[in-house]
């Protein structure tokens, strides 16, 4: 029996035949098409800003509305208009900060998603959002020297940074504890919460319920001034670390391999969106769903290539946040909580998305 | 280049997974590193490419890899995990041009002499025209060689591939083989590692047999090292097994002897 019955290439021991090489292909990168893309979501923000001045409790021509803005920013004479004090002082505020906090929310989200691996995390994940919360009722409930945006965004911090301390094991810091701690400090911090809900008054059980469904009713140049230039600072840095973050959602191993020591990036994109999240929700209350659904519909558009998604985010949760806010303020005579309406948008959006585009979201086929 | 290894030791726990583990590797030369699941293949590789610290030594060229920075090592080494599923749609391009990150410097990514070198490596492993597939809806042989790819896009003379055709079928296993084959042919130093004795003895120029206790138990040539002593050792459940033949390891029921 010299003859076994192992199925052995012919040549197991010979040279392996030589291949044939191909003439190079014309490079398609596709990276115009996703510059264009970006350009137009950045023109579809400016429009949709500008439409959102002029809807409201009562509708101000467009024209108007850009004769406003002209003169107040210098590039008229001050014609004095009728309709100055609404469009400068009230719309335009609350338009810049839904912006804002619609760029910061889904920019934060897809950051937080690509460095956890898992298209389904969300920017409160690790439990700023709670903290947040903390913050603000702590506010609400007690004296304290801070205003409520301020303790909302100190406490948010705060969460993220018990999040990141407990989540350590033997010196590293594993995905799944991660999330698991940033779990346990989100709940014990809404326990606190409900604490203060059960303990207060009929006033201010009023604000913490206002607080925590979110909205721009109260926004001011005060809050604009703080909140848009930071965003922005904020956003840019994060898009710095838009081809790293690529590598980062590759796993550590890999990303270690390709030459990106994984847990400083990590730190830093955490500290950078974690600080954009807060930021947003200490102005905003808690909006639902942004950081979750903005990325998803961002990266059916240009691909999962983070250099891309992020600025895509950004632009897209800007027009999502705004439009939404036109839809709270007009739909009802009074005010209905944005919250209430991405969640209501956003919802069956996602399913759509599932049903129908599952594997460019990453589904296998 | 030539790698040199010598006295790698590592322990979980005290769970002691490598013993003195060294051992040289020479361009041009593929090199098995062969033995069952769990005994610490994987876990060399990490030592190698100093992801776990470890009291051992690796020196490339007379440049000690212990004491490079990662993106310092990911310009001489390059690592092949096995295949495996990205949570994000990326195409088959993009996953390639991850490749090029050691080499890039500034914030913006890639440039297009960087794209042109991807598509390059792409037809080298037979996936030309392949780029804008989504990695992820490929088989398993298909993202095996996207990841070898990225490794050679990667543009290091070391190549460390971890257990290419384990999930593969026998045409995917043949044809990953072959291109890894090729790679070493071309003068690259590749160490690949396998549970598979056939695979060694059909297509590596030399193998390293690391055993249960985390020791090296045998080094040298395939037809030589593995024996049907050696697997017989390294396998125990199988029973007794032959080469007799084509190089090939047979159960000896299976063969008839015996």
């Amino acid at each position: 029996m010299s003859q076994t019955d192992a199925v052995a290439p012919a040549d197991s021991t010979g040279a392996a035949p030589a291949e044939a090489s191909a003439t190079p292909r014309a490079v398609v990168t596709g990276n115009r098409r996703r510059i264009i893309l970006l350009a137009a979501t950045t023109a579809l923000a400016a429009i949709v800003a500008i439409v959102s001045i002029a809807v409201g409790a009562y509708v101000i021509p467009v024209p108007d509305v850009l004769a406003v803005l002209a003169a107040k920013t210098g590039l008229t004479d001050d014609a004095d208009n009728l309709h100055t004090a609404v469009v400068w002082d009230l719309r335009l505020t609350r338009v810049l900060l839904a912006g804002a906090v619609g760029a910061a929310l889904a920019t934060s989200g897809t950051a937080y998603q690509g460095t956890f691996r898992n298209p389904l995390v969300e920017p409160f994940i690790l439990g700023v959002s709670a903290g947040a919360a903390f913050g603000a009722g702590l506010a609400v409930m007690v004296d304290v020297p801070l205003s409520l945006q301020v303790m909302a965004f100190l406490f948010g911090m705060v969460a993220v940074w018990l999040t990141y301390t407990l989540s350590r094991v033997r010196g590293e810091r594993p995905t799944v504890t991660l999330i698991l701690a940033g779990i346990v400090v989100g709940s014990f911090f809404s326990a606190v919460f409900s604490l203060f809900q059960y303990a207060g008054t009929d006033e201010q059980l009023r604000r913490l319920v206002f607080w925590i469904m979110g909205g721009f009713y109260r926004a001011t140049w005060d809050d604009v001034a703080i909140v848009v230039p930071a965003t922005i600072v904020g956003c840019l840095l994060l898009f710095r670390y838009g081809w790293r973050l690529n590598i980062l959602s590759l796993g550590d191993d890999e990303a270690r391999s390709l030459g990106v020591d994984p847990e400083p990036l990590r730190r830093r994109i955490i500290v950078l969106a974690t600080a954009l999240t807060a930021l947003a929700v200490s102005v905003s209350g808690i909006i639902a769903w942004v950081g979750l659904l903005v990325p998803h519909a961002a990266r059916l558009l240009v691909g999962p290539d983070h250099r891309f998604l992020l600025p895509l985010s950004a632009t897209m949760g800007a027009v999502f946040v705004m439009a939404c806010d036109n839809l709270a303020r007009t739909i009802h005579t009074g005010e209905v909580p944005i919250g209430i309406i991405t969640s209501v948008i956003g919802a069956p959006y996602l399913i759509y998305l599932l049903r129908s585009r599952a594997t460019r979201l990453g589904a296998a086929s | 280049m030539t790698m040199q290894v010598s006295d790698i030791s590592f322990a979980y726990g005290s769970r002691t997974v490598l013993d003195g583990v060294g051992f040289g590797l020479r361009p041009g030369e593929l090199c098995a590193l062969f033995g069952p699941n769990g005994t610490g293949k994987s876990t060399l590789y990490r030592c190698i490419l100093g992801h776990l610290r470890h009291q051992g030594r690796v020196m490339l060229d007379g440049t000690d890899l212990t004491r490079l920075r990662p993106a310092q090592v990911a310009r001489r080494v390059s690592y092949v995990p096995q295949q495996h599923s990205s949570p994000f749609p990326f195409t088959v391009r993009d996953m390639v041009l991850m490749g090029r990150t050691p080499h890039l410097g500034g914030v913006f990514g890639p440039r297009r002499s960087d794209i042109e070198h991807c598509e390059r490596v792409l037809e080298r492993v037979g996936l030309a025209g392949d780029g804008d597939r989504l990695y992820h809806t490929l088989s398993g042989g298909q993202r095996q060689l996207t990841l070898i790819a990225r490794a050679l896009a990667q543009d290091c003379n070391v190549l460390l591939l971890d257990e290419p055709t384990a999930s593969l079928d026998f045409g995917n296993q043949m044809w990953v083989w072959r291109t890894v084959q090729d790679l070493a042919r071309q003068g690259r130093t590749v160490l690949v590692c396998t549970h598979d004795p056939n695979h060694v003895r059909w297509f590596c120029d030399r193998v390293l047999a690391l055993g249960r206790n985390g020791k090296l138990l045998a080094e040298g040539a395939p037809s030589t090292v593995i024996t049907a002593e050696l697997v017989g050792n390294l396998y125990p459940g199988v029973g007794a097994v032959t080469t007799a033949g084509h190089g090939a390891v047979v159960p000896a029921d299976v063969a008839g002897v015996g």
